[in-house]
């Protein structure tokens, strides 16, 4: 099939750095099939070798590739071009609540420092001397530890919280899913160091409940759900704590 | 541990605000049915220690409902922080308490 002009999208991709930056239009012709990543893929290897921009699987599985796309966090090796064009036209650009390092490439050190605040690390209580943890798929806790675990850390969620964009020390919704994922973890050690990190300013009361992270969560995780559910946690131990300080 | 209170704070005073507003409406609704004035509900409500209880604990569970909440909204919109955050929270929440109280006092003062 030829392509003409007609099949040609406008694709306005955001250049710069950390600094100063700003949108330049591209032609690119569209493909059956065509994710935005191809777009971004056919940018660099056509018209601009210079354009900067993050990927690997191309399967939606890494959590490398999420971008703004037409104002919207997505991942973008699974975003097809069609459901999203409007008039033929895309924008793109790089995450938002997240610092540029050129192009749509951003710098990911912030995110992932939040998750070690959040202490989102398994760490066993056992010992590999003890025989392994026998825990039934029905139970409810490994149930909501199930519910939560399947984030890739693609950082949509995080450049979808207003909350992030108001409050640089909130942890932001993928570090607290991860949390609470790990607090209904039985073989997990570190809970209640978990709790107090996750409850501490910054974490999981700052949160509105706006939803934007499920809502644009592209694995349909709801971290606003994990979020109230440490916020129970939160709220029910500290209650505990002052019971007994008062009656023992 | 202090935003963990304030959190709780502002949750317990709005489980106490809800049913009130409530049992306010409702009883404004049933009560001017058949025609009542200014006059008629202040003689009703003046020297109640019912309405003076329930407004009282109305105007306390508000302003500190919505202190908490200014405070959320200085620190995250205006990037207020410290001792203003706290000093301007307070103002704020001592302010309605004492507007609220004045208010309670005109219905159900006696003098």
């Amino acid at each position: 099939m030829t392509e003409s002009v007609l099949d040609a999208i406008t694709v306005s991709v955001w250049r710069g750095n950390a600094r100063q930056g700003g949108f330049q239009d591209f032609q690119v012709p569209q493909q059956p099939s065509q994710t935005i990543l191809d777009v971004v893929t056919w940018i660099q290897r056509h018209l601009d070798a210079s354009l900067s921009y993050r990927f690997a699987c191309r399967v939606g599985m890494c959590g490398s590739c999420a971008m703004m796309v037409n104002g919207i966090p997505r991942w973008t090796c699974r975003t097809h071009v069609k459901k999203v064009m409007q008039d033929n036209r895309l924008s793109i650009e790089p995450l938002r609540n997240l610092p540029v390092i050129k192009d749509l490439a951003c710098d990911m050190s912030e995110f992932f420092e939040k998750w070690k605040r959040a202490e989102g690390h398994f760490s066993g209580r056992d010992t590999r001397a003890q025989p392994v943890a026998k825990i039934s798929p029905t139970d409810n806790a490994r149930r909501a530890a199930d519910a939560a675990i399947e984030c890739i850390n693609c950082a949509i969620c995080y450049a979808a919280c207003d909350v992030v964009a108001w409050n640089s020390e909130y942890l932001g919704p993928a570090a607290l899913n991860r949390a609470w994922s790990l607090q209904n973890d039985a073989r997990d050690g570190r809970q209640a160091e978990r709790l107090q990190a996750v409850s501490a300013d910054g974490g999981c009361l700052q949160c509105h409940s706006q939803q934007g992270c499920a809502t644009f969560c592209p694995n349909q995780l709801n971290p606003t759900a994990s979020i109230a559910g440490l916020k129970r946690l939160a709220s029910v131990n500290f209650l505990h704590k002052k019971y007994r300080e008062r009656y023992g | 541990m202090v935003e963990l209170r304030l959190y709780l704070a502002q949750r317990i005073s709005a489980a106490i605000i809800a049913p009130l507003v409530l049992l306010h409406l409702g009883v404004m609704i049933y009560a001017i049915q058949g025609g009542l004035s200014a006059d008629e509900i202040l003689a009703r409500t003046r020297g109640s220690l019912f309405w003076g209880g329930t407004y009282g604990l109305f105007v306390l569970a508000v302003a500190l409902h919505a202190a908490i909440g200014l405070r959320n909204i200085m620190r995250e919109w205006w990037q207020v922080t410290g001792p203003l955050l706290t000093g301007l929270s307070w103002v704020f929440g001592l302010g309605l308490l004492a507007a609220g109280m004045r208010a309670v006092a005109a219905v159900v003062g006696t003098s």
